[in-house]
């Protein structure tokens, strides 16, 4: 019974997915829908991103330095540990969990409020594709969500440098050496290609638990934590996929 | 003119609608009432289109609504006007926005020309000084306005109002009643409205429909519902004290 419940909600899922590109809203209207969502996805966690990045960057310098207590290992591993967990785990994957959380509850809960009061049956009745009008947009806005990743990768190995160096565990040159070794470009690749799947999920799992969402203000809360906990779940599970398969 | 045969609509072993067959005319206000639980949104709901009945036909002017493909009952829609219970005006935007919403999405008219439509239609629902207001910042009675704004600013050929009295007191309702009767016989439209308010009946109830656990019971006039003897009938309407004091005073006169 719970394995068709989950069974009809990824069928439904996708089904949603097909009705988004369906009968798309007139240009002029979506124009102002998309940097609407580019404002409230994009440019208002940009805060959050930068100051977690930042300081989560420096903690992971630290706690590597405090781990390397044999001296025969190099200081500048301290830098290469930064730039490996940031670029590759830290960004990509813990930002787009934290976003799941910023970004997901507040599209569930948007939606899910519509929702509640009636606005999609009045879209619906008007004759415009509910879906498209209200997912559609989140979609293309988070086309940049690369771009927030490659500021949190930026800020994670400046947190790193700046906790290295001026908590006196290291030396510039020894982090910026150690950033620089065995760099593999594709690495850089393979945190982006993450993120636009990221993204996609980001976007739509959470519009999916607010535009079916059923009850009223209540459930509108409910609807936004399990949003959180499925996209938290699939980002996680597609991390795993992702990384077994261009990786591994 | 929109014509109901023999609608059945079951949500599980629950039958809602037990084989509804009536016509709403144009250019009247034409009123489904009953209880709560007697299938009135329902039916409403699937003139809207958003639930598909069972079985039976929908028409509107000949069209079959279960004969018409998504971009057809999308086509249609856009003849539609709806004022939902609560409203349903859109949070994030300014009631000129609210009202402008089907004319962006659906015309091909100017920014210049939308405006002047716009201000056209707000000034006949009597707002004032409302333009650049949000929904929350406006009260029941003015948001219904918006509401009624919104759904006869492209011109509808229909339109549907589910429960517009309820949050309003009785003042303010009288006054949404005949606004809402005045654009119907103003603009010729078919107009139904889903209510349980006798007050609505009385003033505005050109057509009244009348339900009772899925079955029609009653139709009529606002004349005809007092004459009546449709036990159904007379013991909904009767259930307000109001009309018992005016059945009463009516008989006297009969008398």
């Amino acid at each position: 019974m719970i394995l068709l419940r989950y069974l009809t909600h990824i069928g439904r899922y996708f089904l949603m997915i097909r009705e988004v590109f369906v009968k798309p809203t007139k240009w002029s209207v979506m124009r102002g829908l998309i940097f609407k969502e580019i404002d409230d996805l994009v440019i208002d966690s940009l805060g959050i991103v930068c100051f977690i990045s930042f300081f989560v960057g420096g903690v992971v310098s630290i706690q590597t330095a405090l781990n390397l207590t044999n001296p025969l290992i190099p200081k500048y591993l301290i830098g290469f540990a930064t730039r490996q967990s940031v670029i590759l785990e830290f960004a990509p994957t813990f930002i787009s969990i934290i976003m799941a959380g910023k970004m997901g509850s507040f599209i569930t809960s948007s939606i899910g409020t519509m929702r509640v009061t009636e606005q999609i049956d009045a879209l619906e009745v008007m004759g415009v594709n509910s879906l498209n009008y209200l997912v559609f947009p989140k979609m293309v806005a988070l086309i940049l969500y690369p771009f927030v990743i490659g500021i949190s990768m930026f800020l994670g190995i400046l947190g790193g440098w700046m906790g290295g160096v001026y908590g006196g565990f290291t030396t510039s040159a020894q982090f910026i050496q150690g950033i620089q070794t065995e760099f593999i470009p594709f690495h850089i690749a393979y945190a982006f290609i993450k993120t636009i799947m990221f993204a996609f999920l980001l976007a739509t799992i959470p519009s999916y638990h607010g535009y079916y969402m059923k009850g009223g203000a209540l459930e509108v809360g409910k609807a936004s934590t399990v949003s959180f906990v499925w996209t938290s779940v699939v980002v996680i599970l597609s991390n795993y996929i992702l990384t077994q398969l261009l990786l591994a | 003119m929109i014509e109901v045969r023999n609608v059945e609509k079951s949500f599980g072993t629950a039958k809602v609608l037990k084989g509804i067959t009536t016509t709403f005319d144009t250019g009247k206000t034409n009123l489904i009432i009953g209880q709560s639980g007697s299938g009135k949104t329902v039916l409403l709901k699937s003139l809207l289109g958003i639930h598909t009945p069972d079985s039976g036909i929908i028409s509107f002017d000949g069209r079959v609504l279960s004969q018409m493909d998504s971009d057809e009952r999308r086509e249609l829609r856009t003849e539609i006007g709806m004022v939902f219970q609560g409203s349903a005006l859109f949070d994030s935007m300014t009631v000129e926005e609210n009202v402008a919403f089907p004319l962006k999405m659906f015309t091909q008219k100017t920014p210049a020309e939308i405006k002047e439509r716009v201000d056209f239609v707000i000034d006949r629902v009597n707002l004032v000084n409302a333009h650049h207001k949000k929904p929350s910042e406006l009260s029941g009675g003015m948001q219904k306005r918006v509401a009624i704004a919104r759904a006869i600013v492209n011109n509808p050929r229909y339109l549907f109002c589910d429960e517009p009295n309820s949050g309003l007191d009785p003042k303010t309702s009288i006054v949404i009643d005949n606004l809402i009767h005045e654009i119907t016989v103003e603009y010729n439209i078919t107009t139904v409205i889903n209510t349980h308010d006798m007050n609505s009946v009385m003033e505005i109830g050109d057509k009244i429909v009348f339900l009772k656990e899925g079955i029609l019971a009653w139709e009529g006039t606002k004349k005809d519902i007092f004459k009546t003897d449709n036990e159904a009938v007379t013991d909904f309407v009767y259930s307000s004290n109001l009309f018992k004091k005016i059945r009463k005073s009516q008989n006297k006169e009969d008398i």
